[in-house]
């Protein structure tokens, strides 16, 4: 498809802070979750979860359960061990156990029942025989040749001899003479820095209701990111064609990239295929920790040479990354932006991507980036301390630009580091003063950004106002985006448009919502959705003055008379044009359907400024400023949000978020009072700079600004902490015990 | 005959070849030739690549047209997020 370029404009509705239209249901309990679906003679569904991190099942009874007064259906891997592979045969494998238990908490049995109460008691009813094998959770251990083999059968060509076969894929990205850059370099530091696993931390558990008629058609209400996707996965794995299954997303309690996949969607289904009754599985907050989808945990070797007047002449990096007991590709977007935003004539990442016997992760916001640009960011911080310079001004004189040949490949186009670096100089929190024990950082971030399959149909109403049916759950604030181009486009207020999240069989594929495309990609899929409307009103207009539909012109929401021959006719507003259509040819729509591409990346600098409590270790955040290029900001407010949001999963990513497993493989703190996320009496108020810098494969010039928010924080409070307390830290979370371990070690 | 590059993982498939010259006018002509020249590529295409053209990434558009002078990079499958 050819790009559809940007055109420079003045905005109407674009850019205006319209009152979010899923607000007052959101505040008044009108909105509906996974949870809230509910179906006449439902039952309740309930999962079985290993104790072992891992185990061969050799046996599993379920006749007690099955005759437990109440029960209507129980199921394990045995009903899901049909014949499929690749990544769906994974999907499954993680939603219910096949042969092994891979980690604690890995499904290996479900029941139905009527009532909750009897479902647990059937749960206890259940014998599995394990055979316990021998476990390894942490990334170094899992790599060192003998290791205990987490899940077989993974490795690929790229893998070099020497590892175990936990390591299963490798990948490696660069340009340029390393040996020449290092060289040259007045300085070159290396160090190895670590990241914990830690979890989206959404609010709401993932739910579902599923139904399966006898007819082998169902429906299926979920809170997602994606139900396309779910309805592929699901329909693959029950068996059935696509548009058997209808999948109904629910409104969302976040998701941040952990909903982009299936956990309890197909158990639920396979219970009720086998129970003959709808069946709903809500998993409980333990349930969430450990077995739906965390982040990868890192490990990153960085090495970067610098001149005495701060320029980087090389710089290499080696990332081990482990996501559980299944293969996954993190490492590699971790590889591939480690070093993105700067201009580099030699650079070299390698990827490693580990098994061990942890649940199997899942994204999170810009997947593999955060811990990767933690690694870079705080060894070039390092280098500037050591050469007394300025980290602002070394990362400006460093910065990639249009022009720079990207660490990961391509040559960039338009980006906006280089504004946003300058943003933060001219800023005034870059200028500061800081007080006793307290510190300052700085981080760059980056994301890619997707596009991917977008469907919309846009409709006129008989009155004149329109409707918007889009396929990607509103995690967001897509409805409010969509509605507002749609609006733009069309020249008539926001007020006047509602868009809609449509069901599976209502609408055609759209891809999940991640990658930060839906604004960007269903933004472009609505402006030429409400271009093919605008033509057919301009024609009714047309038909209705009778002149030829080449002099007419659309303009603030109505159809004007155009050119020297066209005569002389009073604007024919939206309403009169939708009142008329059956007279001049029937409803009017637009619809479009592309695989949008271009998304354009994005880049972010975040300062920060915290406090360290010397006698406690604890980090306090005392201020925080984002700078991020948006491309194009339609709904200031969702951007401003999505900048904030980030910024905070990525200071408790920094500070307190971690999953922590005992000797024995269990995950030891699953649940909120021991796995701390930051709260808003933690944080202060965290202040926004949106850029603009237009993407040019956009025609409002949107880039998405979903995941680069979460990317500098990591760094940025790692950076600021370093200079609180005179010494670095090289592992996250940054927890009061470590930070007074390494205030008394010096 | 347009210039692709190929991400550090591909070159082991390809005799050590960073940069090869392709005939082909877009994204699926420079799937199909490289696969022609280099079989030991199809597992990763089978996979899935996505292509960067003249500094804009393209997931799956086979159609996506390439000029001579056009800057193409070979890179994993953009996906997840």
């Amino acid at each position: 498809m050819a790009l559809d370029e940007y055109e420079k404009r003045d905005f109407q509705v674009i850019g205006s802070r319209p009152v979010r239209p899923d607000g007052i249901d959101k505040v008044t309990g009108r909105a509906l979750y996974g949870a809230d679906a509910v179906l006449p003679g439902m039952l309740v569904g309930k999962v079985l979860r290993s104790p072992h991190p891992h185990a061969r099942i050799r046996s599993i009874d379920t006749r007690a359960a099955a005759a437990l007064n109440g029960v209507r259906a129980v199921v394990t891997g045995a009903d899901f061990g049909e014949i499929r592979k690749g990544e769906t045969r994974n999907v499954a494998e993680n939603a219910m156990a096949f042969d092994h238990a891979l980690y604690d908490g890995h499904a290996v049995a479900a029941v139905a029942a009527t009532s909750e109460a009897v479902a647990r008691e059937a749960l206890k009813l259940i014998e599995v025989d394990y055979e316990v094998l021998p476990h390894v959770t942490e990334i170094a251990a899992a790599m060192a040749p003998g290791a205990p083999v987490v899940h077989a059968g993974f490795v690929e060509d790229s893998v070099p001899d020497g590892f175990s076969e936990n390591v299963t894929a490798r990948h490696e990205f660069g340009h340029g003479d390393l040996e020449a850059g290092f060289a040259r370099a007045d300085k070159v530091i290396a160090r190895t820095l670590k990241t914990a696993a830690t979890h989206q931390g959404y609010i709401e558990p993932n739910a579902c209701l599923a139904s399966m008629g006898p007819d082998g058609r169902g429906d299926l209400w979920c809170c997602t990111q994606g139900h396309y996707f779910v309805r592929q996965l699901c329909a693959e794995i029950m068996g059935i064609e696509e548009s058997r299954l209808r999948v109904t997303a629910s409104e969302i309690g976040g998701g941040f990239g952990g909903k982009t996949t299936v956990f309890v969607e197909p158990v639920a289904l396979m219970l009720s295929k086998k129970a003959g009754a709808p069946v709903k599985l809500v998993m409980s907050r333990n349930e969430v920790f450990r077995a739906s989808g965390p982040t990868v945990s890192s490990e990153i070797d960085v090495k970067i040479g610098m001149t005495r007047d701060g320029r980087i002449t090389a710089a290499e990096a080696e990332l081990r990354y482990q996501g559980g007991a299944f293969p996954n590709i993190t490492v590699m977007f971790g590889a591939m932006a480690a070093f993105a935003a700067y201009d580099l004539g030699a650079v070299r990442t390698v990827g490693y991507n580990v098994l061990t016997n942890r649940p199997k992760q899942a994204a999170y916001r810009a997947p593999g980036a955060p811990m990767a640009i933690y690694a870079v960011e705080s060894v070039v911080n390092e280098l500037c301390e050591e050469l007394g310079l300025d980290p602002l001004e070394v990362r400006l004189k460093n910065a990639a630009r249009k022009g720079t040949k990207s660490s990961y490949g391509p040559t960039f186009n338009d980006i906006g580091l280089v504004a946003t670096l300058e943003a933060a100089q001219a800023h005034p929190h870059y200028r500061a003063p800081l007080g006793p024990n307290q510190g300052r950082g700085l981080s760059c971030g980056f994301w890619f950004n997707f596009g991917g399959n977008t469907s919309v149909s846009l409709s006129v109403d008989m009155d004149g106002s329109v409707s918007v049916t889009e396929g990607n759950p509103d995690i967001g604030g897509s409805r409010a985006s969509i509605a507002m181009m749609a609006a733009e486009e069309l020249g008539i207020p926001f007020e006047r448009v509602r868009a809609i999240v449509a069901d599976t069989a209502s609408l055609g594929h759209n891809d999940v919502t991640d990658g930060s495309r839906v604004t960007f990609a269903v933004g472009l899929a609505t402006i030429k959705a409400a271009r093919a409307a605008k033509k057919e009103l301009c024609k009714r207009a047309a038909m209705m003055w009778g002149i030829d539909e080449e002099a007419v012109t659309w303009e603030n929401g109505c159809a004007k008379p155009s050119g020297p021959n066209a005569g002389s006719f009073e604007p024919l507003p939206i309403e009169k044009i939708a009142r008329k259509s059956p007279r001049t040819g029937g409803p009017i729509a637009g619809h479009h359907e592309v695989n949008a591409e271009g998304a354009g990346v994005s880049f972010g600098v975040h300062l920060c400024d915290v406090e360290v409590d010397p006698e406690t270790g604890h980090t306090k955040i005392l201020r925080y400023t984002i700078f991020q290029d948006a491309g194009k900001a339609i709904h200031p407010d969702y951007v401003e949000g999505q900048m904030q949001g980030g910024a905070v999963q990525g200071i408790g990513w920094a500070l307190n978020e971690e999953y922590i497993y005992g000797k024995d493989g269990r995950l030891q703190n699953p649940g909120f009072l021991d796995y701390r996320i930051p709260v808003a009496s933690d944080l202060p108020d965290i202040d926004t700079v949106i850029l603009e810098i237009p993407n040019p494969g956009h025609p409002y010039g949107v880039r998405g600004v979903g995941e680069t928010g979460i990317v500098p924080p990591l760094a940025a409070v790692s950076n600021a902490v370093s200079h609180a307390i005179g010494t670095r830290l090289y592992e996250l979370p940054m927890s009061p015990p470590k930070i007074l371990k390494a205030i008394r070690e010096g | 005959m347009v210039a692709v590059t190929l991400w550090g993982s591909l070159r082991a498939l390809t005799d050590g070849q960073a940069e090869i010259e392709v005939e082909a006018s877009n994204f699926k002509e420079v799937l199909t030739a490289l696969e022609q020249r280099y079989p030991a590529l199809a597992p990763q295409f089978e996979r899935g690549v996505s292509m960067a053209i003249d500094g804009v990434i393209y997931k799956e558009s086979w159609a996506t047209p390439v000029r001579p002078d056009s800057e193409v990079v070979l890179m994993p499958l953009m996906v997840g997020g």
